[in-house]
C-alpha cells in the first residue's frame, strides 16, 4: 500500500510474458532496421550535401529540413494517413513507420556526416591538394578517416534516441512493446503497471548502450 | 620552352569578394634559383604562392610552371578539370605555415601519400623513396611516429619530405617557420638551404630577412597586392630604393643590426 492508497500489483504482466516479448523484438527490429536504412539514406544524403552544386543540394536541404523540424508523431501520421490520399496508393503501417523513422533518422545522420566532414581543417584540403590528389582521393584518403572519427558518437547518440522514436509507430498500430502495452492495458485496466513496465524495459535495454557509447567516446579521445 | 625561367607569372590579379589582394603582380624565376618574398601581412604574398599551384584560382593573368601553362581571365572562364588541377599541383611542392601533415598517418606514411595514392606507385618503391627523403630532413628514426608525437621543427621537416616525394620541379614555402618556436627555426632553414644547394628553384614567402639574404638569389617587396621592388639581397635588403620597401625593413635593421645569418 502506498499513500494514495493505489494497490500496486505487478505479477499479472507475466501472463503476458509472449505479448510483451514479441512486442520488444519488434521494436528492437525497427530500430536496427531504420538505423541501417538511415544511415544509407544520411550517407548518400549528406555526402551530395558537400557538393557545390546548388541544383542537388537544393532539394537536399529542404528534406533534411523538413524532417528535422516537423514533429516526428506528426510525420508518421502523415505518412500514413495524408500520402496515401496525396499518391492514390494504400500504404500499409509498417510500410510508413520504416520510410518515416529511415528518413527522419537519415536527416540528422546526413547533418553528422556533412558536419563530420566539415569540422576537418582547411589545411588538410590544401595539404593533399598541393601533393596533387584529386576531389575523390583527397576526401577518400584525408578527409573521411579523420571525419569518421568525429562523427562516431554522435552518430552513436542518435541511434540511441532512434530506439525511443520507433514507441511513436504504435500509433498507427504497429504492434512494438508500446503498443502491446497499451493492448494489455485494454486487458486489465491496469496502465500504471503497465506503463512502467514498458518504460523499465526501455531502460534496461538503453542504459547499457549509452554506457558503451561513453565508453567508446573516452576510448577515441585517448586516441587523439 | 624560354630558356632558364621556371616560373613565369604575368599580370596575375586575384580578389576574395570585394577584396583585391593582387593587383597586377608578374615575376620571373630562373631554374634553379630561389626568390623570396617579403612584404607585410596581408600584402597578398600567401595568395600569390597559393595561386602558383592554383590552390587559388586566379581572376587573371597568366601562369608557366616548367611547361605547363595556364592562362585566366574573361572568356576563358571554362572551369578547369579535377584532373588538369592536379596534374599541374603535383609538379609543385608546396610547404604551409602550420605543417598540415595528415594527423591519421605516421611521418613514413605522409611522405609515402603523394607516390601511392596520387602516382600509384608500388608501396615497396614509394616506402623506399619516402625512407630516403625523411633521411635527408634528418627525421630516419621518425619514420613510424605520428605528426602528434613530432616537435613542431620535425613536423614541418616531414612535410618538406612529403612535397619532395613528388618529385617536384618547383617548390613552394609559404613562412613555414613563423609557427615554430624559436629554438625550432633553425633546424628547418637547414634543410631549405640545403636544397637551395642541391639547385631546387624555390619560391619562399618568409619573415627571416637574415635568411633570405642568405639564402635567396633574388628578394621581392610585395605591399598592398604588388610586387614593389625586387633585386638581389645585398641591394634590396641593404640598399632599398623604394620608400616602402625602406619603411618595412627598419624594423628589422633596428631589430636585427646586422644580417648574421640564421643562428
Amino acid at each position: 500500500m502506498t499513500g494514495t492508497g493505489y494497490a500496486w500489483e505487478f505479477s499479472f504482466l507475466w501472463a503476458y510474458r509472449g505479448l510483451i516479448l514479441s512486442g520488444l523484438a519488434v521494436t528492437i527490429a525497427y530500430t536496427i532496421g531504420t538505423i541501417l536504412l538511415g544511415l544509407i539514406v544520411g550517407l548518400v544524403t549528406g555526402l551530395l550535401r558537400l557538393s557545390r552544386n546548388p541544383m542537388i543540394t537544393a532539394p537536399l536541404v529542404v528534406y533534411v529540413e523538413i524532417f528535422r523540424c516537423t514533429p516526428l508523431l506528426v510525420q508518421i501520421v502523415w505518412f500514413y494517413y495524408a500520402l496515401p490520399v496525396v499518391l492514390g496508393i494504400d500504404i500499409p503501417a509498417h510500410v510508413a513507420a520504416t520510410l518515416v523513422l529511415s528518413l527522419y533518422t537519415g536527416a540528422f545522420y546526413a547533418e553528422i556526416i556533412r558536419g563530420g566532414v566539415n569540422s576537418i581543417e582547411r589545411g588538410q584540403w590544401d595539404a593533399a591538394r598541393a601533393i596533387g590528389m584529386r576531389r575523390r582521393q583527397v576526401m577518400r584518403h584525408v578527409i573521411l578517416p579523420q571525419a569518421v572519427k568525429r562523427m562516431i558518437p554522435p552518430f552513436m547518440n542518435q541511434s540511441i534516441i532512434q530506439l525511443k522514436n520507433t514507441s511513436l509507430v504504435s500509433t498507427i498500430a504497429v504492434a512494438d512493446l508500446l503498443y502491446q502495452g497499451t493492448i494489455i492495458t485494454a486487458a486489465t485496466y491496469r496502465p500504471l503497471e503497465v506503463y512502467t513496465m514498458v518504460a523499465v524495459i526501455y531502460f534496461l535495454v538503453l542504459f547499457p548502450l549509452t554506457l558503451a557509447a561513453q565508453q567508446v567516446e573516452r576510448r577515441l579521445a585517448r586516441a587523439d | 620552352m624560354p630558356a632558364g625561367a621556371m616560373i613565369e607569372i604575368v599580370d596575375l590579379w586575384k580578389a576574395f569578394g570585394s577584396l583585391q589582394v593582387l593587383k597586377g603582380v608578374s615575376l620571373r624565376v630562373e631554374r634553379g634559383s630561389v626568390i623570396a618574398i617579403i612584404g607585410p601581412s596581408g600584402s597578398g604574398k600567401s595568395t600569390l604562392l597559393r595561386c602558383i599551384n592554383l590552390l587559388e584560382d586566379p581572376d587573371r593573368g597568366h601562369i608557366r610552371v616548367g611547361d605547363r601553362e595556364m592562362r585566366f581571365g574573361e572568356g576563358i572562364r571554362a572551369k578547369r578539370g579535377d584532373r588538369e588541377l592536379a596534374a599541374f599541383r603535383a609538379a609543385t611542392g608546396m610547404v604551409f605555415q602550420h605543417f598540415n601533415l595528415f594527423p591519421h598517418m605516421t611521418a613514413l606514411g605522409n611522405v609515402m601519400a603523394g607516390p601511392t595514392i596520387v602516382r600509384r606507385m608500388a608501396r615497396r618503391e614509394a616506402e623506399d623513396i619516402a625512407r630516403a627523403l625523411l633521411a635527408k630532413v634528418g627525421l630516419a628514426d621518425k619514420a613510424g611516429a605520428y605528426p602528434s608525437h613530432l616537435s613542431g621543427g620535425q613536423r614541418q621537416r616531414v612535410a618538406i619530405a612529403r612535397a619532395l616525394a613528388m618529385n617536384p620541379t618547383v617548390m613552394l614555402l609559404d613562412e613555414v617557420t613563423s609557427a615554430l618556436d624559436p629554438e625550432l627555426v633553425g633546424e628547418v632553414l637547414g634543410v631549405i638551404e640545403q636544397l637551395a644547394k642541391e639547385g631546387m628553384t624555390m619560391v619562399i614567402v618568409t619573415h627571416e630577412v637574415a635568411f633570405a639574404h642568405e639564402v635567396a638569389d633574388l628578394v621581392a617587396f610585395m605591399s598592398d597586392g604588388v610586387i614593389v621592388e625586387s633585386g638581389p639581397p645585398s641591394q634590396l635588403l641593404e640598399q632599398p630604393e623604394n620608400p616602402r620597401t625602406r619603411g618595412f625593413l627598419a624594423r628589422f635593421h633596428r631589430f636585427m643590426g646586422s644580417f648574421s645569418g640564421p643562428t
